[in-house]
């Protein structure tokens, strides 16, 4: 009989107003003077209790609270009425109406394949071993994963949540679950553990959201987002020996460009600087050349103006300074022969030593 | 009046009540009701909600859910076509549409998800058994998967990084299953909504033998990845040598040239004073070796004169005659 939420249980202060002494006393005094008037008899004050009994329970059942966050779904014999937003309300009593009290605006969530205290939902498993076999999974090439995922929703249609399916939020969950294997099952192992993630929470999310609608479960789907995905187990430190490997490869192509980088640089600089002196000398060569080759033109020049003293000049002057610098000259007759026998050249090249 | 006339009046407004309470009752949305007199039912099933009358006493409601109902298979193993164990886990919506059969058939919830476990339970087998396990697995037929950029052609060549391929997959054989277990469910008055996976696992045994490929293909992976670093590492060292040898070849050329050309330049600068004419070509011969005599003759040099030469012609005698 009384109300399915408790909305309007002992705590409200509207069902306790009309309870305090002195009005009940006044009211058993008049509705006995009233039924006494209608019923004259004897049994009059029986009547007036249980009358008053009926009034009191009356205005405790006709009244309700929907909090803020929420709207009411009355239904009438059973049969469906309105939906009542937030504030106090009025039904019928004893039962003609019931109000379901639906939080439309909160956000609510599932989580699959773990649990955070005191966010679980009614019918997640607190097992561990069960949150293990939400989370596994065959990918597309065969190969496993485990997956934690939450999704975000909100009942967005109280009526078709509370009266097309039975247990909207289980079959969600089945759904979920469902749904994120056919989504996985797509997809390779290396998109599932790094490269897809994106990709897997806005499909999934697309594909709940269809099978939401589909079922009329009354349920909006927010968000899908993806936790923890792994490789199972046994598999983890293979995954991590890639990770690895990957690094080891880095280092040593990092460390063969060091020795690249070390010598090529310097190498080029060092072209740069031989072609620079070849440079120099060139120039050098030419202007050397340039400045001999005016140089015996001019001489020329003089030379041609008196041949004969020129030419014997310069010889003179040049045997005049050569002939001191040498220390052992031999200076023989023109009709003197075979002199030659008679030099030690190595004797005396060992006394001048 | 008195209390000899109240009494009765009482007791016939209670009796009233109580068959008035008997005689209505409410079908609430979620439900349909099935009225049946001494346990036989009676009349067309009540499905529209709101309060309803009916014999007092002597007929009864059974209340039947409107609702759409989920089934949930327990998981359980079985081969794929491929003798693969795994263990699969169904689950359906249905609801009922024929009260009134599935009343006489069942009477109750319970008897109708035994039902629906063994007509599933089957199906699932007989789909199961008829595919290999990645038919069952992935769903879209030409999806392309996302490469890893780290993936070599050599692996995708051995399958790596790519989705085996299939021929119908994962919703034609929910259909299947889904079509062979409507039509038997029919006759209790259940109409089966869809049925879908919710889970797909390997069976415990076979999953050893999973890890240890998968363990295989990562160490594959991580040993392509050391000698893809190692053969870098050598190519950067051939590199090295190589533009090392290039760049100091280049500059041993360009000097060359540049050198030949500055010779060639200066060797036709001297050839062209020195080659005016005759003349000067003796003069250059001339006071070419008179420069030459300063740098040969050197201190140590032993020099043998005639006094034939002009130089010392002038010992002998004075006379130009004598030097003759």
């Amino acid at each position: 009989m009384s109300p399915s939420n408790g909305s309007n249980g002992p705590g409200n202060p509207w069902a306790r107003g009309p309870q305090s002494p002195p009005d009940i006393e006044e009211l058993i005094r008049k509705g006995q003077l009233r039924l006494k008037q209608i019923l004259p008899g004897g049994s009059g004050g029986a009547f007036g209790i249980a009358a008053l009994l009926l009034a009191v329970l009356g205005v405790w059942t006709a009244l309700y609270t929907v909090p803020s966050d929420s709207v009411a779904v009355v239904q009438r014999f059973g049969k469906y009425l309105k939906d009542v937003p937030p504030g106090l309300n009025w039904k019928l009593p004893m039962g003609i109406d019931k109000a379901t009290i639906v939080p439309v605006k909160r956000q609510l969530k599932q989580e699959f394949g773990f649990g955070t205290p005191g966010a679980t939902d009614r019918f997640q498993s607190p097992f561990p071993q069960d949150a293990q076999r939400e989370t596994q999974m065959v990918t597309g090439d065969l190969n496993a994963a485990l997956v934690e995922w939450v999704i975000q929703y909100r009942i967005a249609d109280p009526a078709k949540y509370l009266f097309e399916v039975r247990e909207p939020r289980e079959t969600l969950r089945y759904v979920s679950e469902s749904v994120m294997r056919e989504v996985v099952g797509d997809r390779t192992v290396d998109e599932v553990i790094t490269i897809g993630r994106q990709e897997i929470e806005n499909e999934a999310l697309v594909k709940m959201q269809e099978l939401a609608t589909k079922y009329e479960m009354g349920i909006s789907i927010d968000q899908v987002q993806l936790k923890n995905i792994n490789p199972p187990k046994p598999v983890q430190e293979s995954f991590n020996e890639v990770n690895q490997a990957q690094q080891e490869k880095e280092k040593l192509i990092n460390e063969a460009r060091r020795d690249y980088n070390k010598v090529i640089p310097l190498a080029e600089g060092e072209k740069d600087q031989r072609i620079r002196e070849a440079d120099g000398y060139r120039l050098k060569r030419i202007n050397e050349a340039e400045g001999d080759a005016a140089r015996f033109t001019s001489l020329l020049t003089e030379y041609k103006k008196a041949p004969e003293v020129t030419r014997r000049r310069i010889y003179i002057e040049t045997l005049q300074e050569v002939l001191p610098g040498i220390d052992s000259k031999i200076i023989v007759d023109q009709t003197t022969h075979g002199i030659l026998p008679l030099l030690n050249l190595d004797a005396q090249n060992g006394e001048k030593k | 009046m008195n209390r000899s006339t109240q009494l009765p009046l009482i007791a016939v407004l209670a009796v009233l009540g109580f068959v008035l309470a008997n005689s209505v009752y409410t079908v609430s949305e979620v439900q349909q009701v099935i009225i049946t007199q001494f346990g036989k039912p009676v009349g067309e099933p009540v499905v529209e909600a709101g309060l309803k009358m009916k014999v007092p006493f002597i007929q009864e409601v059974n209340p039947i859910d409107n609702r759409v109902l989920p089934w949930d298979g327990s998981p359980s193993d079985m081969p794929t076509k491929d003798k693969l164990y795994i263990a699969v886990d169904l689950f359906a919506r249905w609801r009922i549409v024929d009260p009134l059969q599935y009343f006489l058939r069942l009477r109750d919830e319970r008897s109708a998800q035994s039902r629906l476990d063994d007509i599933l339970g089957s199906e699932t087998r007989n789909a199961v058994a008829k595919h290999e396990l990645i038919e069952i697995i992935r769903t879209t037929k030409d999806r392309v998967p996302l490469r890893d950029t780290l993936l070599t052609d050599a692996e995708r060549q051995l399958n790596m990084g790519t989705l085996v391929p299939i021929q119908k997959g994962r919703k034609s054989v929910e259909q299947e299953i889904f079509e062979a277990a409507a039509e038997k469910v029919q006759v209790f008055g259940i109409e089966l909504l869809d049925i879908r996976f919710k889970r797909i696992n390997y069976n415990a045994s076979v999953r050893p033998k999973i890890y240890d490929r998968m363990i295989s293909e990562r160490r594959q992976i991580a040993e392509r990845f050391l000698s893809e670093g190692n053969g870098e590492a050598a190519r950067i060292r051939g590199n090295r040598v190589r533009d090392l040898n290039k760049i100091q070849s280049e500059a041993y050329r360009q000097v060359e040239e540049i050198r030949g050309v500055a010779d060639a330049k200066a060797t036709e600068i001297y050839a062209k004073a020195y080659n005016q004419s005759a003349e000067s070509r003796d003069f250059y011969e001339f006071t070419r070796t008179m420069q030459a005599y300063k740098d040969i003759i050197a201190t140590n040099s032993t020099l043998v004169l005639s006094t034939d030469s002009e130089m010392f012609k002038y010992l002998k005698g004075m006379s130009p005659k004598d030097a003759k």
